[in-house]
């Protein structure tokens, strides 16, 4: 691992910046999908009917319980053997997204928890309907919550964002793959390398949720930690 | 003489919290501290054993300097008991254990010694049916005579009370309490810190008023609580009738 | 269209499965040790061992924050290239043990700084050295409060270790990828593993409530839980 190896990782870094876009896609594409999802359900568990209760806990559970990358697997290999096959990076989204919409339904639903009831009271005693209430004074409330929660989520997602490999997507590890069995010796640097991207990204994305987080905070409101 | 204490110095960041305490206790003697809050008290008691470190100033016990670097402080501590106010016993050990485990870990006792001695500790503050109970399943009051068990197993030179009914609600500070006058006039050397001042009065042998990290004056209850000699101190006296009335 | 599952693959996959629950118990037993030292380092290393300090807190943020994926290339990618090849097993091994060492850290970290002050205190003022209060009085009450997040890693490295049939490892995965090869039924046999998973979760989690209730001590929890 001489410096050569390293220079001439480093003059590939456009190609792994350019595979790491598509892991930044994957991530916008999947945290969106996750987000609506995570809410439907975690509104659903607190606020819904018995039987549709019953159906998002199952949910939330089957989906933290199969490995990402089976659930990869499965989302990518199952509509071609029903004669609809589906890009990789389609399945990636759509399978990492149904995942981490369980995460965030548990999320958003502590922090749904986490407002005092009084506030769903007082908003029903003014005449809102529950969905109303739910949607203007609870949410609002259970976002702020639920930042910390979230940005977790983000770190986890976004170095998930690299399973896609394993069903072709060309992304980051692609890339740094293909350096490594082009010359054996920049396998290790382009590994490191991309683990640095990845660290970098973390810590940018972090420290943003953190500035949004500053943003809206609001007295009296704040996460019991 | 058993503990001196000369001219202690603490200062956390800009507030000097002792500023020169000086005092001694002969061997048997009970010397009760009292005071305003955050007047140095605890900081006090702490600095005797090191839990927290002076600044300046130097303790003796029994003509072997605490305060020196050279000094084994795991070795004087084990001589000297210490009660906190929020008991502090062992979350995940029963009564028996929590008294145990200085006898094990710090004296060596084997654990058939260590429990017969604990037992008879925990018998002697009236807890010999409560050893195998969490110190979640036992009342205020309950924990606190264990946390002195657990001191006096130690065989302790002196042992060092830090409010020790403080945290307790008022209807069990009585078991708290009669426990400690069993141990003065069972000749144990004792200095106490606390607002209880019956108990000052009948127990002491000598109180020591402070404030603002001086002692601002020293005498036997009678003299102190009847005929103070410094204003401050017949303020101090007032005030605290006022707020835990005549025999407190 | 119908799916069509054969009993003929149970034994591969059963073979597999012992392969996944050793990765995982190992990795999860190696880390804890690991993750307590590191913790341990991260809590208490001050002074003149500050440098444990800054290499734990370098260590922890470094295997959290990059992917469980580029650490198990590297380790078998990567490291060949430094003259040191290893089997597809260790490789996977190593990446899990260190990857969750990192995760198991910081559960520790918290558990050991939510025993009160008091404890530490109350330790040293009978006498005990403060490894000895670590030891006796720091650690049995942080390891308790540590179970639960705890629990959620163990889930967390059963998934996790799905990846290391990418670099050849015949575990679940990495079975249910030959027989998918051979015939053609990859859809179905992957359903398959996951039910697998989806089972192994549903002990692990029972098994481990168990575990929580058998080591509960009254008053010994973490902040915000019964």
């Amino acid at each position: 691992m001489a410096l050569e190896h390293w220079l001439k990782v480093w003059a590939s870094l456009p190609v792994l910046l350019q595979g790491l876009s598509v892991n930044l896609a994957l991530l916008g594409g999947l945290l969106s999908l996750g987000f609506v999802l995570g809410i439907v359900f975690a509104v659903l568990e607190v606020y819904g009917p018995r039987p549709l209760r019953f159906f998002a806990s199952l949910y939330s559970w089957l989906f933290r319980s199969i490995p990402e990358i089976l659930l990869l697997l499965l989302v990518w290999l199952g509509p071609s053997r029903f004669g609809k096959p589906i890009t990789g990076f389609t399945a990636a989204v759509i399978a990492l997204g149904l995942r981490s919409s369980a995460y965030q339904a548990q999320i958003f639903r502590g922090a749904l928890q986490a407002v005092p009831a009084g506030q769903m009271l007082a908003a029903r005693a003014l005449g809102l309907s529950k969905l109303q209430a739910v949607r203007h004074v609870l949410l609002p409330q259970a976002f702020r919550l639920s930042l910390a929660g979230w940005g977790n989520e983000f770190a986890v997602v976004l170095k998930d964002t690299t399973l896609a490999y394993a069903v072709g997507v060309v992304e980051v590890m692609f890339h740094a793959r293909s350096l490594g069995a082009r010359e054996m010796p920049l396998t290790l640097p382009a590994y490191i390398t991309v683990a640095l991207l990845f660290l970098g990204l973390t810590y940018a994305g972090l420290s943003l949720l953190g500035v949004v987080e500053k943003k809206l905070r609001i007295p009296g409101l704040e996460a019991r930690r | 003489m058993l503990l001196r204490v000369e001219n202690l110095h603490k200062r956390y960041g800009k507030e000097e919290v002792l500023r020169g305490v000086s005092f001694s206790l002969e061997k048997g003697e009970t010397k009760v501290i009292i005071g305003p809050s955050g007047t140095g008290k605890s900081t006090l008691l702490r600095c005797i054993n090191r839990l927290t470190e002076p600044d300046r100033g130097r303790v003796f016990l029994e003509d072997v300097e605490i305060t020196s670097p050279r000094v084994n402080i795991n070795k004087i501590r084990a001589q000297i008991g210490f009660v906190f106010q929020d008991f502090n016993l062992f979350t995940h050990l029963t009564a028996l254990d929590n008294v145990r485990l200085g006898l094990i870990r710090v004296k060596g006792l084997s654990k058939r010694e260590a429990t017969q001695r604990a037992l008879q500790e925990l018998a002697r503050v009236g807890l010999a049916d409560k050893a195998k109970a969490y110190p979640a399943e036992l009342s205020g009051g309950q924990q606190q005579r264990v946390s002195i068990a657990r001191a006096l197993a130690m065989d302790p030179k002196l042992i060092l009370f830090d409010e020790p009914t403080s945290a307790l609600d008022p209807e069990l500070i009585g078991e708290v309490l009669s426990v400690m006058v069993e141990l003065a006039k069972s000749g144990m050397t004792m200095l106490v810190v606390t607002h209880e001042m019956g108990f000052a009065r009948s127990v002491a042998d000598e109180i020591i008023f402070m404030e603002k990290g001086v002692i601002v004056e020293q005498g036997p209850p009678e003299q102190l609580f009847k005929r103070p000699q410094h204003p401050r101190t017949a303020e101090f006296l007032r005030r605290i009738t006022e707020l835990y009335g005549g025999e407190g | 269209m119908t799916l069509v599952f054969r009993w003929a693959w149970l034994p591969r996959l059963t073979q597999g499965l012992a392969l996944t629950l050793e990765l995982t118990a190992l990795s999860m037993a190696l880390g804890a040790v690991l993750g307590v030292m590191l913790a341990l380092a991260r809590v208490y290393a001050k002074g003149p061992l500050l440098p444990f300090y800054g290499l734990a807190s370098a260590y922890v943020h470094f295997f959290r924050g990059t992917p469980l994926l580029v650490q198990l290339m590297a380790l078998y990618y990567g490291l060949p290239s430094l003259g040191i090849k290893l089997h597809p097993f260790t490789a996977g091994l190593l990446a899990l043990t260190l990857n969750t060492a990192a995760y198991q850290a910081e559960y520790f970290r918290g558990a050991i700084q939510s025993v009160k002050s008091g404890q530490m205190l109350a330790a040293r003022a009978l006498g005990l050295t403060r490894l000895q209060a670590i030891r006796y009085v720091i650690l049995p009450q942080a390891l308790r409060l540590a179970i639960p997040p705890w629990s959620n890693e163990l889930v967390y490295m059963l998934k996790g270790s799905a990846v290391v049939y990418l670099v050849g490892v015949l575990d679940l995965m990495g079975q249910a990828k030959t027989i998918a090869a051979r015939e053609f039924r990859n859809f179905e046999v992957y359903i398959v593993v996951a039910l697998f998973y989806l089972a192994l979760v549903f002990v692990f989690t029972v098994v481990l409530r168990w575990v929580e209730r058998r080591t509960h001590i009254p008053g010994l929890a973490l902040p915000g839980r019964a």
